[in-house]
């Protein structure tokens, strides 16, 4: 019957080749629309560590003035001194803790005469490997000594050291970074989490590729490298010395394992807000514990423009499918007569709503195909634009299997007002006619 | 031209015309919203800036050693001017539109301090000697700074410079002091204070605001000795030398300081990569618009040419019975209009609708009322034209085919 229907199907499709081709055409252009704004949508709302997400929390305190305060409206601040990062550190109160901030990093390539160039660098504590899970290709991260000597060491990315090393075991070596020499202890495998969650409001962009040297925090500000942002709320006197100043600039993130070691860390910041309201260091009281993904949404990560985008892109497909209902139906009245014969022959309202709806799953199938393609392209296009996300931009596995999913789906949605306007066509005035 | 007939044969057929309906009102939905959001980016992207935008080229110099800042920055100004055909050279801490902002709150009360509630947000720009020539601020009142200014004025490590001198631009002044002239005024922050002397058209923030243009403007100068903060250098020239001035300019910095990098662009490369994310949005919504307005005018194509196909007997007896081929034709493009005319009307307030939802969810400003009639005019004129061809056919119809059986 399956194929029956195939064949009565692909035959009526034929028959009106022009018709056929608007609705596959309209349904692929919708499809490929929403593919493509749904596929950058999904990875730019994606969880950046899956494994971890739920265990990694960022502490937020407020060291500002009253002044602007609002009480139970003033969020936290999203940074933090340099004193408290240090004292929040040094407390130990998580399985993991580790501070970071982002920084541009002048690096004199080991090759004679060629050029310095800058790349991203992350100024931080000797936790940030363990707590993120990167993985190292050859060496490993510093040690909580090298952190409080300020050793000069550094770890690498892999694409820098394809690029300095051609991709050689490089631990040991030096590089020289800001006009000082770090040794290389660890060169990471690729290792680049979208959104960069650990980046947000320190100065970094949100996506693409990962960081090119990780150093530790007073070694690198040792050798004269400046935070990605700074935020000042009192008079500064030397900006040049940020760990004294009045000044927000580090981020922090923590390994909390279960839901008391959550309590018991809100407590500890609260209690830690306390106690420097008493000592006349912080005036609000407000902290906060946001998890990853929280932080995330909190950052409003995801622009705008990209929800809009597919926003859009599924009043878009609504539109074709719309589009689809009304040519299918037209093609189904105008084939009444035929409908009528088949069923003064015996054919049930079933069958002729199978016949219908078969017809209509052709279309989608064919639709999806061609939006498909149409979702290349425009991932394509995505590619090809300056947005910094942009190279991320390819179908997965998921997509290209839900691709066909909305295509079968919105076909079918279009194909039930047709189909079933079909079968209960009465027959005898449809031969009548004839 | 009777419609009773019309309404009559349109009850017959009430799903087709009900979905012709719909199509039509969610595309002027879709329109009004996205023309809408096309026009405020354009508007964004084509923001005025008081500077000589199509004679800058710039090399960003990163990297030099801060102490040796007083030696090097006349050296490499000097080695910038030699370049065949740049007409002034100067050196900023930042440009507008390069997202590299320094911000500070003033008051203008000579007690205020950063953290006060009722300070002012501002961009700082430091200018070095030359900077205000060769960026081409436009003097409106008032003057630039002579050489002592520049010369006294140092950073060292601070935030603010030790100078008592600043430029605003027009709006920031009329904000700040509105009905009042700004010359001779002061903005002060808690110890520093800086004595208005001159005020420049208005000049663009590193970091424009997307909300309000009057923010985008509140952009202050500062004279500044040769500093390590100093890293835009500026050249002017005519436009058709710019390509080269970058090449030779980014070529000479990065020699003669071989431990910094530079960088040189166009002032226009700075605007289009501020702007890029945008301008793609704005394609990308224009290309959105023209596919579904195709895709629409197709549905009417085909939906008509089959009431046309369908009633071709029916045709036929008004040809028979006298009407003319005028009267077919209009009788088809009557019916369009009418339900084009529900479409855009049922469309109108599921726009106004979507407008609202935005402004509660999103960043969106409301629309303006005009939009609503505009998308309406542009549908109809849609349907009409897509109404067309089926409509011909129609009158095409010989009269004959009433006296044949089908």
């Amino acid at each position: 019957m399956f194929a029956y229907y195939l064949e009565l199907a692909l035959r009526s499709l034929k028959r009106n080749k022009v018709l056929t081709t608007l609705m596959v055409l309209a349904l692929g252009l919708g499809i490929g629309a929403c593919i493509t704004t749904l596929t950058v949508l999904k990875l730019l709302s994606g969880d950046p560590l899956p494994q971890k997400s739920a265990h990694l929390f960022y502490p937020q305190v407020d060291p500002f003035s009253m002044d602007g305060y609002v009480e139970g409206e003033t969020k936290p601040q999203t940074t933090m001194t340099y004193t408290d990062a240090m004292n929040l550190l040094h407390a130990r109160k998580a399985t993991h803790q580790a501070v970071m901030a982002m920084t541009g990093a002048k690096i004199a390539p080991p090759r004679a005469n060629t050029h310095p160039f800058y790349s991203d660098g992350v100024m931080t504590t000797s936790d940030f490997f363990g707590m993120f899970d990167a993985p190292f290709q050859y060496g490993g991260g510093w040690t909580e000594a090298d952190d409080e000597s300020r050793a000069r060491v550094v770890v690498i990315a892999d694409f820098l050291n394809d690029k300095l090393f051609e991709g050689a075991n490089s631990v040991g070596k030096t590089l020289r970074v800001n006009d000082h020499d770090f040794r290389i202890v660890g060169v990471l495998k690729h290792w680049a989490p979208q959104p960069r969650f650990y980046a947000q409001d320190l100065g970094g962009r949100s996506y693409g590729d990962g960081d090119a040297v990780f150093l530790p925090l007073q070694s690198a500000r040792a050798a004269g490298m400046a935070a990605g942002n700074t935020n000042c709320f009192d008079v500064i006197k030397d900006l040049k010395n940020l760990e004294t100043a009045p000044c927000i600039w580090l981020g922090m993130w923590v390994q909390l394992d279960n839901d008391a070691a959550v309590a018991d860390y809100k407590a500890f910041l609260a209690n830690y807000a306390r106690q420097q309201i008493a000592l006349g260091r912080f005036h609000r009281p407000d902290t906060a514990l946001p998890d990853l993904l929280q932080w995330l949404r909190d950052e409003q990560v995801v622009p705008d423009d990209v929800r809009l985008q597919a926003a859009l892109a599924f009043g878009f497909l609504l539109i074709c499918v719309i589009n689809t209902v009304g040519l299918l139906l037209a093609k189904c009245l105008r084939r009444s007569q035929e409908i009528g014969v088949r069923r003064a022959l015996g054919a049930t309202q079933r069958t002729i709503f199978a016949q219908f709806m078969m017809e209509a799953g052709i279309v989608g199938l064919a639709g999806g195909l061609l939006g498909l393609l149409f979702a290349e392209l425009g991932l394509l296009g995505i590619r090809h634009q300056p947005a910094e996300y942009a190279g991320l931009a390819h179908l997965d596995l998921t997509m290209f299997a839900f691709t066909f999913v909305v295509a079968i789906v919105a076909s079918l949605i279009a194909g039930l007002l047709p189909a079933w306007r079909a079968c209960v066509l009465a027959p005898a005035p449809q031969l009548k006619a004839s | 031209m009777e419609i009773r007939p019309i309404f009559a044969s349109l009850r017959k057929h009430r799903i087709p015309a009900i979905l012709i309906v719909l199509e039509i009102a969610l595309a002027c939905a879709v329109l009004c919203n996205a023309v809408f959001m096309i026009g405020k980016r354009v508007a964004d992207i084509q923001i005025p800036n008081a500077i000589d935008e199509k004679g800058l080229s710039v090399v960003v110099l990163n990297g030099t050693d801060p102490k040796l800042a007083a030696s090097d920055t006349p050296r490499n100004l000097a080695a910038l001017r030699s370049i065949a055909g740049v007409q002034s050279v100067g050196v900023a801490s930042t440009l507008p539109l390069s997202r590299n902002n320094w911000g500070w709150s003033f008051g203008i009360k000579s007690d205020a301090a950063m953290t006060d509630k009722n300070t002012f947000g501002v961009s700082l720009y430091f200018l070095g000697t030359g900077a205000d020539q060769a960026l081409g601020l436009q003097l409106k009142q008032g003057r630039f700074f002579n050489a002592d200014e520049y010369a006294d004025s140092t950073l060292g490590g601070s935030a603010l410079p030790s100078t008592h001198v600043v430029l605003v631009t027009e709006s920031l002044a009329r904000q700040l002091w509105p009905g009042k002239s700004a010359l001779g005024q002061s903005i002060y922050s808690k110890p520093n204070y800086y004595t208005v002397v001159g005020v420049v058209a208005d000049v663009v923030r590193p970091q424009a605001s997307v909300h309000s243009t009057q923010r985008s403007y509140a952009s202050t100068f500062y004279p500044l000795q040769p500093d390590s903060s100093l890293g835009y250098y500026i050249l002017r020239s005519a436009p058709q030398d710019r390509a080269r001035i970058v090449r030779e300019a980014e070529q000479k910095l990065g020699e003669i300081n071989p431990a910094a990098v530079a960088k040189g662009q166009t002032f226009d490369d700075i605007r289009d990569k501020y702007f890029a994310d945008m301008s793609s949005m704005a394609w990308m919504l224009v290309l959105v618009c023209v596919v579904m307005l195709a895709v629409t005018a197709f549905g009417i194509v085909g939906l008509t040419s089959f009431w046309v196909a369908q009633r071709r007997r029916q045709i036929g007896i008004r040809r028979a019975v006298g009407a003319t081929r005028g009267d077919i034709l209009s009788y088809f493009r009557t019916e369009n209009f009418l339900l084009t005319g529900m479409g855009v009307v049922l469309g109108m307030a599921l726009a106004f609708g979507i407008n609202v939802y935005l402004m509660q969810h999103y960043e969106m400003d409301r629309m303006p009322w005009y939009y609503l009639p505009g998308s309406a005019v542009a549908l109809w004129l849609l349907g009409q034209l897509a109404v067309l061809g089926p409509a011909l056919r129609a009158a095409a119809v010989p009269p004959v085919v009433a006296t044949r059986s089908v």
